[in-house]
C-alpha cells in the first residue's frame, strides 16, 4: 500500500461524532507513525481538515511525542534504551559500536533511508538489557554480538519478521511470588469470579471490602483504592470512566509488563469490576508506546473477555451491566504517567498535566467522573473481592497491606520480579536478589530516593520508604554521579515544557550536574543546586517538577563526600570552556593572534 | 568626598536600555551624587575601572572583550550586579543561540541584503565572538541579579538605595513582576 492508502485507511471517518474522533487523533498519528515511519505533511492535513483542527495542532502533538516524526525514520528506526540500568549493562558502547558498523550519527536516518539509530528512556526492560525498540519491537540482551548480527540483518534488508525469535524474547523473571502471584489463588480471578461475586452481593459491599483491605495505588502515591471509587461513584453524571495506567516509564520499574503479559485477564477483570461498582460503561488501558509489542496479545485477552460474556453488553447476562475496554497508546511521554496528563493524551491532546483539583474521580476523561489505577492495583481489587479483606490484610504493614510488586534491576545477581509482603527491609530484598558490595539503591525510579547501603534497614512501605516498584542497585564500582547526571538529563528531556520551575529550573539543574562531573563545580554549585532544586520542588506545576531535583538532592544530602572529592577548589568557576567558546570563531576567521583566545584566570 | 560609594557601570552586549532607565530615576540623580561617586561609566566616559563598591553590568557576554571588562569589574568591585534581561538571562542578543555563529556571521557579511565587498571581518582589532551568548553570572560570580527589560528607574532606585543603606534588598510587588 501507498502511505497516501494507509492514511486514508486510517483516517477513515469512524461514524462517530467529532469530539470523539478528536479523542482518536493521537491514535490516528500513531498508526501512522508506525506505517510510514512518519507523519508526512499530507497526513497533517487532511487530518486537520476532517477534524476541523489547526494544522499547527496537531504539528503541536507530533512535537510533543517523543514517538512521532514529521521526517521519515530510516526503514530500520532503532531506539537503545538509555536508562541508567541500560548504561549499566554497557548500552553506551553498544550506541557506539551500533553506530560505527552502520556509518550513521544518532538521530538522523543514514542517506540511504534505511536505517535510524537513537536513544529513548527507559524502555521497561531492565532485568535483561541492554535493550533497543526495533519499529516498535523490544529487543533484549544486547550484546556485541547481537549488535553485528543485528547490522548485517539491517545491510541485508531482511525483513524484520525474519529475525531470529529470540531477538524479541522478553521474560517474566518472576522471581519471589506472595499473594497476588501466588499459584494458589490464581484461579481466585479466572472465568469472572471476581464480577460474579459482584453480581451476588452489590457494588457497595466490594467497595466495604476493598476499603476494609486497606488497599492503596500501587503507582507510587498509595491514594486509598476504596475511597477513590467511591468518590467516582457518588460523582453527579451520567457517564463515568475507568482508565488503567499501563505507562510505566519510571525508569527501572518493569512489573507492569509482566503483569500485563502474563495477567492481564485479572488486570481486565479488576477493571471490569471497577466498573461495576462505579458505574462505568467504557474503559481505557493507556499502554506506553514502548510496550506496542504486548498490543495484539491484550486484544487478544480482551477478545476471550468478549467471548466469555466477560465484556460488552449485559456482562453475566446481567441486564445494564455494559462495559468494554478500549488500547490506547502512548507515544513516548514520560509525564503520561502522572493522571491528568494520561487523561489529556487519552483525549488525544499533548500531555500537560491538568490543575488539580478538580480530580479525575469527578471531572476526569471527557471531563466526567473517572477512576485512574496503576495495572497492579486492579490486578490487586480483583483478587480481594474474591479472597475478602482479610486475606489480603494477612500480608503488610498498618498503613501499607498487602504486598508490592518491585523490578529489581543493576548490580545484582537474579534481577526480575519480587513480590514482597509492605514492611519489608531493603537489606532482605538485597540479599534474595543477590546483590553485594552495595553502594546505594536507587527506590521509586528517577523521581525516587537515592539511599546509602547504610539505611538497609529502612522498610518498603508507604509509611519508609515508598516505590511504584521500581528498585535498582548500585555497586561500590559504580560511580554514582553517572546515574545523577542521566537522571537530570532525563528529567529535561520529558519536563512537558508548560511551568517554568521545571522547564527551566530541570535545564539549569542539568548544567550543573554536568559540571560537576566534568570536574569544574565549586561549593557556590552546590549552593545553586540546593537553592534550584527547592524552588523546584515548591514552584512545579506538578509531581514531575516536584520529584526532578530528588536525584541530586540526595546526593548532596546522602554522599557528601563523594561530591566534595568532585569539587573544584577554587571560590569560582566559569561554567564553560571560555577559551574553547572562541573556537568557532578562530575557525571562521582564521585568527589565532592574542586576541584571540582568553587566558584561564588564576 | 572620600568617603562617597563608588559604583563603576558598563554595558556588555545589550542596547544602553538598562542605562538609559537608570537615567529615569530623574531628578534622584541628585540624590545619587550626593552619596556616590562613578567611576567607569558611559556618563563619565572613564575607560579603565578602578577599586569600587558597587559594580553594575548590563547586557550578557557574547565576545572575548566583554569576558575582560567582566573579569575588571569583578576583581575591582566588591559587589557585582546584573542589570537586566541581558545581564540576567543572555536576553534578546542570545537568541542567536539557536544558530552557529558562520550562520549568523554569513547572514550579516556575506548573504545581507546591499553588502558590498562580502566578507566576514577578521581584524584583529574587533572582538572575538563567543560561539554562544551568556548571562554574566556564567563567566564570573555575581552578587545580585535585577531582572526586566529593563528594570525601571523605581526599581533600580530602591535597588541602590536600599544596598547603599545596607538594608536587606526587596521590593514593592509591581517594581519586580512583570504581569
Amino acid at each position: 500500500m501507498t502511505h497516501e492508502e494507509i492514511i486514508r485507511e486510517i483516517i477513515a471517518p469512524s461514524g462517530t461524532s467529532r469530539a470523539a474522533e478528536r479523542s482518536q487523533l493521537l491514535q490516528y498519528l500513531c498508526q501512522i507513525q508506525h506505517q510510514c515511519s512518519y507523519i508526512p505533511g499530507d497526513a497533517i492535513t487532511q487530518l486537520a481538515t476532517r477534524l476541523q483542527m489547526p494544522a499547527s495542532e496537531i504539528q503541536g502533538l507530533i512535537g510533543f511525542y517523543a514517538f512521532l516524526h514529521e521526517q521519515p525514520r530510516g526503514d530500520y528506526d532503532i531506539l537503545l534504551s538509555d536508562s541508567i540500568s541500560d548504561h549499566l549493562l554497557g548500552s553506551r558502547l553498544l550506541l557506539q559500536q551500533l553506530c560505527n558498523r552502520l556509518g550513521v550519527a544518532p538521530g538522523v536516518p543514514r542517506a540511504d533511508g534505511r536505517v535510524t539509530v537513537d536513544t529513548t528512556s527507559c524502555t521497561g526492560i531492565c532485568d535483561q538489557g541492554p535493550a533497543m525498540l526495533l519499529n516498535g519491537r523490544v529487543i533484549s540482551r544486547l550484546t556485541d554480538r547481537r549488535i553485528d548480527h543485528i547490522c548485517a540483518l539491517i545491510e541485508a534488508s531482511t525483513a524484520v519478521t525474519q529475525w531470529p525469535a529470540e531477538f524479541f524474547q522478553v521474560d517474566d523473571n518472576i522471581r519471589r511470588r506472595d499473594l497476588l502471584l501466588s499459584e494458589e489463588t490464581a484461579a481466585a480471578t479466572m472465568d469472572g469470579k471476581a464480577l460474579r461475586v459482584l453480581l451476588e452481593t452489590d457494588g457497595n459491599a466490594i467497595l466495604d471490602v476493598i476499603e476494609k483491605s486497606g488497599l492503596r495505588g500501587r503507582g507510587g502515591a498509595g491514594f486509598r483504592t476504596g475511597m477513590k471509587w467511591r468518590f467516582c461513584r457518588q460523582a453527579e453524571s451520567d457517564s463515568r470512566y475507568v482508565v488503567c495506567n499501563a505507562d510505566e516509564g519510571e525508569p527501572g520499574t518493569f512489573k507492569d509488563r509482566v503483569l500485563l503479559n502474563s495477567y492481564a485477564d485479572s488486570v481486565f477483570e479488576g477493571m471490569t469490576l471497577c466498573a461495576g461498582v462505579v458505574g462505568a460503561s467504557r474503559g481505557y488501558l493507556y499502554l506506553r508506546g514502548e510496550y506496542r509489542y504486548l498490543l495484539e496479545p491484550l486484544q487478544a485477552v480482551l477478545r476471550q473477555r468478549r467471548e466469555k460474556g466477560l465484556l460488552g453488553q449485559c456482562i453475566l447476562g446481567k441486564d445494564g451491566f455494559d462495559f468494554d475496554i478500549e488500547i490506547h497508546l502512548g507515544a513516548g511521554a514520560y509525564i503520561c504517567g502522572e493522571e491528568s496528563s494520561l487523561i489529556e493524551s487519552l483525549e488525544g491532546k499533548r500531555g500537560i498535566p491538568r490543575n488539580r483539583p478538580p480530580f479525575p474521580v469527578t471531572h476526569g476523561y471527557l471531563n466526567q467522573p473517572t477512576v485512574v489505577n496503576n495495572v497492579e492495583t486492579f490486578m490487586a481489587a480483583a483478587k480481594i473481592a474474591v479472597l475478602g479483606a482479610d486475606w489480603f490484610r494477612q500480608a503488610g504493614t498498618p498503613e501499607s497491606t498487602g504486598t508490592k510488586l518491585l523490578s529489581i534491576c543493576g548490580d545484582c545477581e537474579r534481577p526480575g520480579i519480587y513480590e514482597y509482603p509492605f514492611g519489608v527491609t531493603i537489606k532482605q530484598v538485597l540479599e534474595d536478589c543477590g546483590a553485594v558490595n552495595t553502594q546505594a539503591i536507587q527506590v521509586a525510579g528517577a523521581a525516587g530516593t537515592t539511599l546509602p547501603v547504610a539505611d538497609n534497614g529502612r522498610r518498603i512501605a508507604f509509611e519508609d520508604v515508598s516505590t511504584g516498584g521500581s528498585f535498582m542497585v548500585f555497586n561500590n564500582d559504580r560511580d554514582l554521579l553517572d546515574m545523577v547526571q542521566n537522571f537530570s538529563h532525563f528529567f529535561v528531556h520529558e519536563s512537558c515544557g508548560f511551568c517554568t520551575p521545571c522547564r527551566v529550573g530541570g535545564s539549569l539543574l542539568k548544567n550543573l550536574v554536568d559540571k560537576l562531573v566534568n570536574g569544574h563545580a565549586t561549593h557556590y554549585d552546590v549552593g545553586e543546586m540546593k537553592q534550584i532544586g527547592s524552588l523546584m520542588k515548591r514552584a512545579s506545576h506538578c509531581g514531575l517538577g516536584s520529584t526532578a531535583p530528588n536525584p541530586v538532592l540526595d546526593l548532596l544530602n546522602h554522599f557528601p563526600q563523594l561530591v566534595e572529592s568532585r569539587l573544584a577548589h577554587s571560590g569560582y568557576e566559569p561554567a564553560f570552556d571560555l577559551d574553547a567558546a572562541l573556537q568557532e570563531a578562530r575557525d571562521i576567521t582564521g585568527r589565532d593572534d592574542p586576541g584571540a583566545h582568553i587566558r584561564t584566570e588564576t | 568626598m572620600a568617603d562617597k560609594i563608588r559604583v563603576a557601570t558598563a554595558s556588555l552586549c545589550g542596547c544602553f536600555g538598562c542605562h538609559m532607565s537608570l537615567l529615569d530615576i530623574d531628578e534622584r540623580i541628585l540624590e545619587l551624587v550626593q552619596l556616590v561617586e562613578f567611576d567607569r561609566t558611559p556618563l563619565t566616559d572613564i575607560k579603565t575601572v578602578g577599586d569600587c563598591d558597587i559594580g553594575i553590568i548590563e547586557g550578557g557576554v557574547a565576545n572575548a572583550e566583554n569576558v575582560e571588562v567582566l573579569r575588571e569589574f569583578r576583581k575591582h568591585c566588591k559587589v557585582l550586579v546584573a542589570l537586566g534581561a541581558c545581564a540576567v538571562n543572555g536576553g534578546i542578543p542570545a537568541m542567536r543561540n539557536s544558530f552557529e555563529l558562520r550562520e549568523c556571521l554569513e547572514e550579516a557579511y556575506i548573504e545581507g541584503i546591499g553588502v558590498a565587498n562580502p566578507q566576514i571581518p577578521s581584524d584583529p582589532e574587533i572582538p572575538m565572538l563567543l560561539n554562544k551568548v551568556h548571562p554574566i553570572h556564567e563567566v564570573v560570580k555575581v552578587d545580585h541579579f535585577l531582572p526586566g527589560c529593563p528594570p525601571s528607574g523605581d526599581t533600580i532606585w530602591t535597588f541602590l538605595t536600599e544596598l547603599i543603606e545596607g538594608k536587606p534588598i526587596g521590593f514593592p510587588y509591581e517594581q519586580i513582576h512583570y504581569d
